[in-house]
This record gives C-alpha cells, structure tokens and sequence, in this order.
C-alpha cells in the first residue's frame, strides 16, 4: 500500500547520503518523499552539484516556502486533562507546548525540487541562524527562486544573500511585519477605512477580535499507528 | 532632432485584458517593451494563514477561490495531501469521480482560458461561444454539489456524494418560453452520467468550431506565431510546468509521469508543441480539451458498470449517515467529534501535487499532529509563469503584453493566495 518505500526512493536516498555525507546526516524518508536537511552554508554547493551532476539532474525548483517552527507542537487545550477542567468554545488561547515535539531552530526554508529526467523528487531542509535569519540565495542556480525568495522574505523575514532585488511582493505597500510568522496575529494589526473628515483612506488599529472556534488540540490515541491496525478497527 | 526619452507606462491593477489585479510597471522605448515589473498581492488573502487556524476538513472550501476557474483540481492536490499523511486511499469509484471531475475542470479552465486570450486579441466570437459550453460543465458541477463554482466536493477518504440521478431542470420563466425550456431540458432527462455523455458526444464538434475560428485564422496567427518564444531549457529554469512547459516541447505530465488516482489505467495522449510561442501553447490546450473528452468518456463508461460506495466507511474522518445517528449512539457521537474538533493528522510533512490545468499545483502540508494543519504551502503554477513575464515580453511590443497574460493563463485567486 501506500506506507511501502518505493525502491527507486530508498536507492536515491542512499546515493544523496553518500555523495554529501559531509554536509547532510541521515535523510528522513516521509510517504516515499525524500527530505534531506543540509545547513545553510553548505547550501550553494549541494545546490549546485543536484543541478549539474547528471546521476541527480534536479533540474527544477519547483517550490520555495519559509515556515516558522516556534509554535511546533503547540496546543490550545491539553487533552488528556479534559474531563476534569472542562472546556468552553471560544478558548483563549495557552499555547500549551508538548515537548517532546519541539524544534530548537526557529526558521527553515523548504526547497522543492523535480528532476525531469529522473523523474524524481526531492525536498531541501535548510534552517537559518540569527534575527533576521540569512540564507544564500540560490537565484543563480535557479532562476525561478527570485518571486518565491521574496515571498519568503516578505511572509517570514528570512534575508536571502545575493537575491539581486529583495523587495516584498505579496503585501500591501508600506506594509510592515511578516505576516506568516507564527508570533503575527491572524486578524492583523491594522485595518484600512475611508475617513470622510480627512478625505482619504487611513489605517487604524485593527477593531475586530480572533475568536477560536475550535481549539487546536493533538491527539495521538493510535488512530492512525501503523497500517496492520488500519482499516480493522474503525468504529 | 528631438531627444527620446524612454517612458514608464502603468498598466493595471484594473485593466480588462489583466486577467484580474495585476498591475504591471512598463518601461518602454516608443511602444517597445524594456522592461516589465509585475506587482502582484492586490488579492492576497492569507489562505495559508487562514488554512493553520481551521481544521482540516474546513480549509477544502478554500481551495476552490485560489484558482477560481479551476476549482475541483485545487481541492484535488489538498485532499490528496491530507490522505498521503494519514495513509489512506479513496474508493476506486471515489477515484474516477475525481478523474471525472478534474477533466470537467480542465476543460472548463481552458475554455475561460480561450475565450479570454481571444478577446484580449480582438476575436469576440470566441468568447460567446466558449462561454456557451462551459455553461454545461457548471450544471455539472450544481448536480453533483449544489453550487456552480466553489464545490468543496471532494473529501478525504472520497467525495461528498455520489453522482446524481437526475438533473436540475430549466423552467418556464419570463425570459424563457415553454418552447425554449423543453429544447434546453432535452438531454437533461436522465442521470448526470446521461448528461455528460451527452456533452462528450457534441464537444469535439465544438472543438472544431473553436479551430475553424482561429487555427488557420491570419490575424490569429499574425497576433500569436513568435510571440512569447520560451526555450525548453529556460522553460525548466524558470519552474514552468503544465501547457506551459510543454508548449517548449518538454513532455512532462503529472497524470503519466507520476499518475495519481486512475489515470493510469486511462487512454489519453500529450499533446506538446515544437516552437514555445503563443501558438503552439494555444494549439496545445485546445488539444487537451480533446483529450479531457476522451477521458471523460473512459470516466463515463466506468462509472456506469461500476457502481459502489464513494466515500470510506471511516467515522473517524467522514460523518455517518443521519439515519445511522437517530438510533446508534457510536455514530452520534462520531459526528460530534467531528464536527466539533475535526480529525487529527499524524506528524509528518508531504507535498502532494496533481496536474492542474495550468501546471502543478501542489500543496505542501506539514502536520504536527494536531486537527488543523500547522503550514499549509500552496505551489501555484502561475507564480512561477507570471514571474517569467519579464523575460517573455521583453523587446515586444504593448499589445504582446496582453497576448503573453493571456497565453500565461494567469488567475490572481493563485497567485496572491
């Protein structure tokens, strides 16, 4: 079924150990897909060698995105203490952290890449230091990293190294923040209205409040173990 | 002789032949284009912002306003992610309604997408006339979910419901005549199986008329031939994907080269261009409408035969039958859980792609266990097309800009995201 690892994976996973066994540990393989976590600078030449060398031939990037890990593993409403303490809809939020799931670094930058010749895929994990967080860019290797780099920039604030024009691209003019990370507010900080003494359009802190419908909660009761208890016992 | 200077031209953000909010700052030498700045976020909405708030399952309705034209393919790539994670499979029959639905999708994508790019170009017939079949394929989707464009139809685990067995009919109103709605209603007295044969029979013929219009067409050809030329090789470095990568002549398909669901027990061709204009981009689409119909008959003929159950009998993740909750109390609460906190995901990250219409739509999810997810990343493939405008218009003149929009088939709902 689906959880079997494709040969053609397991094979490819095993050369990309070999060939940077220097940079990169172990590569984690999730639903037959390959990520491989390299550090950030290291991240030119790895880039470089799956571009050019023909036994990996990644040539397309077909994605680039930030994502924020601080709120990893985070929680609104701790299950397993849930009879005892009740629970109202509308929660405040806690943001209770279950431990054992937590991510040290903060932000990491996801390469997705496509070989056509191989026909293969392959995910690039890179996690960038410092406030803000720098990465090298890799416009140069692949020239459709320019827009996704600067949405990345935009969304998180990650800091690209070389992009040759870092500008935001999916906010508004003069916004400020970046919206995507975990610490900005789902409703935003400033709403936009017509003022009709002043005659133009102002901003304003937000008015409206973020209401939590339904808490965020993990629950790890088995449900979904491992695919011998799948399918046999539901309900 | 007076000195040249060269202008910055504003085009956009609301402009008839911008195929939505895309503001583009033009440097021009004379009507030349030097340079093309596309800003784009004029529709940003925060999906993916919105997406780690909700639960799983609340986010599908979603997908269908990214591309707004291409509904069904969108919850397709999203649905398919979440059912990777979990590692679960659809229904065979679940599966070929999916297949059914995409190519509906991808022909009714490409008929916006025609009649569009003929008016920005000056032909205006085509546009009454694409418009004229899409009207069937959005009946279809009112059938099978009771909405015409944002469908929220498929599920994990399935699809919402199986086909109909009957169709909406027109009625007599004051704009329509009894003589008039007894000649629409003609071939919507059986089941939507009936309906969409029907539609399969009459398409090709429509195609042909499509073609009459433009293939051989000189203006057509004058407007598109050597406009937008993409090499394959900066096609690939440039994130290209679907019509508009193989209109560089790659032959790159999703639905052959990693077939999800059952295209690969389907009979259909790529068809891929030679040159990497505009024309060859256009001759490609209209042949995967071709294409799209064949399958759909393959869809048809299947389902038919095949009846059985669309959805998992899984309670965990789709809701029992109100019959089921009157009297069982498993199922009652099941349906509680559900609705009230969802399901929860198991840990893990996965990018799921399907091949949109307009190239691979992917969506890269990543889970930390918890009912909703913790990033949602949609790969639209217009961001990576729109992003290579520049280089596409460079040295052409303003009226190639609107035929390179059009030939991009670019939709903001995407884009901005």
């Amino acid at each position: 079924m689906i959880h079997g690892i494709d040969p053609a994976v397991d094979n490819l996973c095993a050369r990309l150990e070999e060939r940077f066994s220097e940079v990169t540990g172990h590569c984690e393989i999730i639903v037959d897909q390959i990520i491989m976590n390299i550090p950030a600078d290291a991240l030119i030449e790895v880039a470089t060698a799956l571009r050019a060398e023909e036994e990996f031939a990644f040539d397309q990037l077909m994605d680039l995105c930030g994502v924020d890990y601080s709120a990893y593993g985070e929680v609104d409403w701790q299950t397993q203490t849930a009879t005892s303490s009740g629970f109202s809809r509308a929660v405040e939020s806690h943001a209770l952290k279950i431990a054992s799931q937590a991510i040290d670094k903060r932000f990491a930058i996801i390469y997705q890449l496509l070989s056509l010749k191989n026909n293969q895929r392959l995910r690039l994990r890179v996690f960038a230091d410092g406030e803000p967080p720098v990465i090298p860019s890799v416009v140069s290797i692949w020239n459709s990293a320019d827009w996704y780099e600067r949405e990345a920039f935009d969304l998180f604030g990650v800091l690209f190294d070389g992009h040759p024009d870092l500008r935001r691209i999916l906010t508004d003019y003069g916004f400020i923040g970046h919206p995507f990370r975990k610490d900005f507010p789902l409703e935003g900080n400033v709403e936009v209205r017509y003022d009709e003494e002043k005659g133009r359009v102002i901003y304003q802190p937000v008015t409206i409040e973020n209401r939590v419908l339904v808490p965020r909660v993990i629950r790890d009761d088995g449900r979904f173990g491992s695919p011998e208890i799948e399918g046999s016992d539901h309900a | 002789m007076p000195e040249i200077k060269n202008m910055t031209l504003n085009f956009g953000p609301q402009h008839p032949a911008a195929h939505g909010v895309l503001r583009l700052i033009l440097e021009m030498d004379g009507e030349v284009i030097e340079r093309a700045d596309p800003h784009v976020g004029l529709l940003h909405r925060g999906t993916e912002k919105l997406a780690e708030s909700k639960p799983y399952n609340q986010s599908i309705g979603y997908m269908d306003r990214l591309d707004y034209v291409s509904m069904m393919c969108n919850e397709h790539a999203y649905v398919n992610a979440i059912e990777k994670l979990i590692g679960i499979e659809a229904p065979v029959r679940a599966q070929y309604i999916r297949v059914m639905f995409d190519e509906i999708t991808r022909i009714l994508n490409h008929l916006m997408w025609l009649g569009t790019h003929a008016l920005d170009v000056g032909a205006m017939t085509m546009f009454l006339y694409c418009f004229r079949e899409r009207e069937d394929l959005m009946d279809c989707y009112e059938a099978v979910s009771g909405t015409r464009m944002h469908a929220t139809y498929y599920r994990p685990g399935g699809v919402y419901r199986d086909l109909p067995d009957s169709m909406p009919q027109y009625e007599v109103s004051k704009w329509k005549g009894k003589r008039r709605v007894k000649q629409l209603n003609e071939n919507r007295q059986g089941s939507l199986l009936d309906f969409i044969d029907d539609f399969v029979k009459r398409f090709p013929s429509c195609v042909d008329e499509y073609e009459t219009l433009l293939t051989d067409n000189r203006i057509w050809k004058q407007r598109t031939v050597d406009i937008g030329v993409v090499s394959p090789e900066r096609a690939k470095q440039m994130g290209f994907s679907g019509p508009m990568l193989r209109g560089s002549g790659i032959e790159w398909d999703l639905r052959k080269k990693q077939p999800y669901e059952v295209y690969n027990q389907l009979d259909f061709d790529i068809p891929v261009g030679t040159n990497g204009d505009c024309y060859d981009r256009y001759l490609v689409r209209v042949e995967e409408m071709r294409q799209s119909n064949r399958i759909l008959r393959q869809c048809v003929d299947w389902l038919r035969k095949n009846p059985g159950s669309v959805m998992l009998d899984d309670h965990k993740l789709n809701p029992p039958k109100r019959e089921d909750m009157k009297e069982d109390m498993e199922a009652l609460i099941h349906h509680f859980k559900l609705f009230t906190e969802g399901y929860c995901v198991p840990a893990g990250e996965v990018y799921s792609a399907v091949e949109h219409p307009k190239g691979e739509f992917g969506i890269y999810l990543i889970s930390d266990g918890a009912n909703k997810p913790y990033r949602v990343k949609i790969r639209a493939a217009g961001f990576a097309h729109l992003s290579a405008i520049n280089e596409m218009v460079k040295g052409h003149m303003l009226a190639d800009v609107v035929t390179v929009i059009g030939t991009q088939d670019i939709v903001f709902g995407e884009i901005d995201r």
